[in-house]
């Protein structure tokens, strides 16, 4: 699955610098009455510079958990994770340090993340003021994510759901990204378009020498653009490996279930039997 | 074409199960030049849909097609200041010249519905017991002993555990899967021939999804219950529907059997939407690879297959 990618960027990117090495890590949420709600109990894994790598499973597994602890917006309870070498400490009210301003997030739905009230332009300059390099211009990353140039004036309203994505995935790359995390990033979409944006997200990514964690419980679209796989479940990860590896030769029951219930589009009418 | 036999069978025994149920008619409901109109916004332009008795008649298209709008307004719940004209027909009766009160009478006991998100259509602060037997109280006449015993048989039909137990429960105490499969059972308790599924399995997920989308099957072969199953996602489309109409923007483009729309679409705007699944991005970016070009499949494709580059109308 290696893609030759011309350099279409009028622009250099940054030479390619992400190391992300979760270490045991576990996240555990208080819950009234007294009672802990382990969302993640002592994951390791890594994301090497350029790389795309999925984290799939079902809901309340912990993959949005792990996202969010990457991004610093909730303390670990053990464990650590390391960016570039450094130790990622939480958010507090202080600014966020420099060198964790290249781990950009995408969210699930861009109706939320995008101020209604001001211009894209803008928005995507907030992004360009992150960047500790060169930026690139509003209209090269307007280029990158194929809106039209002179959209740069309009506001979020004006453009639709998946139009919407792509100018927040401008904005992640204007602040530099060097690890973009990618939240449920298309599953407020039309299903035409989901396939679309993900492979977008991929491209976006390779170009700019950016890593992608592309979070999803679509099996089917993190097959198309995972270089590796992680399966996680009720906070534990049951397996992780090569995205085709693990398609072709699932060692986990707990995989072979998940992958054996996608329903295939093949017109046959298999109910998928689990 | 082995597999197109298969398909042909499966359809064959589901139409033999709908002979049994008693209605000798074919077709559950019939939907005639339905128009809806809201502040001169054309939402449905001539609608016309035979719903074929005790299959899964599919609704495809994206958000805004109009598929959900049809599933309200063949149960009278068109927004607010909503014109329609057409004809709705539901065994000889046109649903659309009912006044209120006789279209109450319809709904939720000759035709049901069951939403997306089941957190959302039951009520958070009602027992499962008493929103399971409202309906049949009111509809069917039972008394409260007898709709107890129907609401316990239909929490076993639909495979919840601890029928009796779960009559006390409250909605938050079941996960998402047992609650769509409890909505399931609110929706067949006044045995209604038709019900109109709006993405039922969209909130889900995938293994859970699966045993919700056998139990709709079971349904429609065992008791001859027709379903309208309305959904964007394509998979779920080809897994559980008998015939598929695909809509965009308000008028249906394209009907015909599950296999023939799936594996061989006509309508451009259908051609667009099997196009778009990650499957087929893969094949064709394989391919591409293959033919040693880059691999950039996806580049000069517009961005809404709404908008199809092939042009042209078809119908």
């Amino acid at each position: 699955m290696t893609e030759t990618m011309e350099n279409s960027l009028s622009w250099v990117p940054r030479p390619m610098r992400c190391e992300l090495e979760v270490n045991n890590l576990t996240v555990a949420y208080r819950q009234p009455g007294g009672r802990v709600n382990t969302a993640v109990d002592s994951i390791s894994f890594k994301v090497s510079a350029g790389e795309v790598v999925g984290l799939v499973g079902e809901s309340g597994c912990g993959k949005s958990t792990t996202a969010r602890a990457i991004c610093g917006l909730e303390r670990p309870k053990g464990g650590s994770i390391m960016f570039n070498g450094k130790k990622i400490t939480p958010l507090t009210l202080r600014r966020r340090p420099k060198e964790f301003q290249s781990i950009q997030m995408v969210f699930q739905n861009p109706y939320a993340s995008l101020n209604p009230r001001r211009t894209i332009r803008h928005q995507i300059e907030d992004g360009r003021r992150a960047n500790r390099g060169e930026a690139p211009s509003v209209e090269e990353l307007l280029d990158l994510v194929e809106i039209p140039r002179s959209a740069a004036g309009e506001y979020p309203y004006q453009f639709s759901g998946g139009q919407r994505q792509r100018i927040a995935i401008a904005r992640a790359v204007a602040a530099g990204a060097d690890l973009l995390i990618g939240d449920e990033p298309i599953a407020s979409l039309d299903a035409s378009l989901q396939a679309k944006i993900a492979q977008l997200m991929r491209d976006v990514c390779l170009k700019t020498g950016a890593s992608l964690l592309f979070i999803s419980h679509d099996l089917a679209v993190v097959r198309l653009i995972a270089d590796r796989v992680i399966v996680m479940q009720s906070g534990h990860i049951v397996e992780q490996g090569p995205t085709e590896e693990i398609w072709q030769h699932p060692k986990e029951a707990y995989t072979q279930r998940l992958l054996a219930a996608i329903p295939e589009a093949d017109g046959l009418g298999h109910i998928p039997q689990v | 074409m082995s597999e197109k036999d298969m398909s042909e069978n499966e359809s064959t025994r589901t139409a033999g199960s709908a002979a049994t149920s008693g209605t000798d008619e074919s077709v559950a409901l019939s939907i005639r030049d339905l128009n809806l109109t809201i502040d001169d916004h054309h939402i449905l332009k001539d609608v016309s849909l035979d719903v074929p008795s005790g299959k899964v008649m599919g609704l495809a298209g994206e958000s805004g097609s109009g598929k959900t709008m049809t599933g309200m307004t063949v149960l009278g719940l068109q927004p607010e200041g909503a014109e329609v004209t057409g004809e709705i027909d539901y065994h000889g009766e046109n649903l659309l010249a009912l006044n209120d009160r006789q279209m109450a009478s319809y709904r939720g006991h000759h035709i049901a519905m069951v939403f997306q998100d089941p957190t959302a259509s039951l009520h958070p602060m009602i027992r499962i017991g008493v929103q399971l037997t409202d309906h049949m109280r009111h509809h069917l006449g039972l008394s409260k002993q007898e709709a107890r015993e129907r609401a316990i048989e239909l929490l076993k039909l639909v495979q919840v555990p601890d029928p009796e137990g779960t009559l006390k429960r409250y909605p938050h105490q079941f996960s998402g899967g047992q609650l769509q499969r409890i909505a399931i059972a609110v929706a067949i308790a006044c045995k209604p021939d038709l019900i109109i599924a709006d993405e039922p399995t969209t909130a889900l997920d995938v293994t859970v999804q699966a045993g919700i989308l056998q139990l709709l099957r079971h349904l429609c072969d065992t008791t001859g219950l027709t379903i309208i199953l309305i959904t964007h996602d394509l998979g779920v489309m080809s897994a559980l529907a008998d015939e598929i109409a695909v809509m965009r923007g308000g008028q249906i483009v394209e009907r015909g059997s599950r296999y023939d729309v799936i594996r061989n679409p006509q309508h451009p705007y259908t051609k667009a939407l099997i196009d778009s699944l990650p499957k087929q991005m893969m094949e064709r970016r394989d391919q591409a690879a293959q033919a040693g070009q880059t691999a950039q499949a996806e580049s000069g494709e517009t961005e809404q297959p709404s908008e199809p580059q092939e042009g042209g109308q078809h119908d």
